[in-house]
């Protein structure tokens, strides 16, 4: 993966797979100390202790097309080049979190890249389930809920294409005053 | 400054359209590939080509959608263009630009764009 917002989605389609109603993308930033860590919280059918000891091996997987998964090591990966840390919890029928910290001045930190464009995919794969995506650095905030906007859409779907390109447009303008 | 009214807007405009076209089932399809393998080849600007191509032309009721691994992780990212009453065309190791050139030849001009397609990276 080339952007964090790419393993980001990666990770984020398992709680889309896993029948989650609610998927919460939550990164933190410490520019004191150099930090941005990353959860993915969802309520979906979660894992028992011996899947959730064999999802970061490469060679398991769910998927029947090929016999290696690689979603989670690439995650998990990511963050240990950078002398950053990973973390896995869940519980069946009550849903998985799954994180990572990042030392953001480690010559191995990836960008986060075009995170709008990993929203707009995820959202246009999966309108139906809510999503929370939050990321802050000290006061600054950027914030979409798809709960609030779809009390404004009303019987509109969330994947209807212009509907998809307001919100990623939405997304790339709160990150332009995030950034200022 | 994008704002929620700007979204009521959309909404409002939808409205009226929703109700004239109620079956999809004539819509073209386009299905990308997003396993991992997919997302690392570079899909999701792909992907998102075709979501802005296929809002800029409703006249052509093309649905895009997303799928998982295929199997064929070393042609990714993998198109998959479904019409109603033709045969499945399958482009492989897509790009942004190829989307683009895909939508105005294929879906546009009716003319598969073959170079693109799987038959003849297999070559």
């Amino acid at each position: 993966m080339k952007q964090l917002s790419e393993n980001i989605l990666d990770i984020a389609e398992n709680s889309v797979k896993a029948r989650a109603s609610l998927i919460e993308i939550i990164l933190e930033e410490n520019p004191l100390l150099n930090t941005l860590s990353i959860e993915i919280r969802d309520n979906g059918c979660g894992m028992d202790n011996e899947t959730l000891e064999r999802v970061t091996n490469p060679f398991y997987t769910t998927r029947t097309t090929r016999k290696v998964g690689l979603g989670i090591p690439f995650f998990k990966m990511g963050a240990e080049m950078t002398g950053g840390t990973f973390h896995i919890e869940s519980k069946v029928g009550q849903g998985t979190v799954i994180g990572t910290m990042y030392h953001t001045d480690h010559v191995d930190f990836i960008p986060l890249g075009d995170i709008a464009s990993t929203l707009m995919t995820l959202i246009g794969g999966a309108p139906e389930i809510d999503f929370v995506y939050k990321h802050t650095r000290g006061e600054k905030e950027v914030l979409l809920d798809t709960r609030q906007l779809r009390e404004t859409l009303g019987d509109i779907s969330l994947d209807t294409p212009e509907v998809l390109i307001w919100i990623r447009d939405y997304i790339n303008e709160m990150y332009d005053a995030f950034n200022n | 400054m994008k704002s929620l009214a700007e979204l009521a807007a959309i909404r409002d405009k939808m409205k009226g359209k929703v109700g004239i076209r109620a079956d999809h089932d004539d819509d073209t399809r386009i299905v990308v590939g997003m396993a991992t393998c997919g997302i690392a080849a570079g899909a999701r600007p792909v992907l998102n080509a075709f979501v802005e191509l296929a809002a800029k032309h409703t006249e052509k009721h093309v649905s895009v959608t997303q799928t998982g691994c295929i199997g064929i992780c070393q042609y990714e990212p993998v198109v998959e263009v479904m019409e109603p009453g033709k045969d499945k065309v399958t482009y492989v190791k897509m790009t942004a630009e190829k989307a683009a050139e895909v939508f105005e030849k294929h879906i546009c001009g009716g003319k598969v764009v073959t170079e693109y397609t799987i038959g003849t990276a297999h070559k």
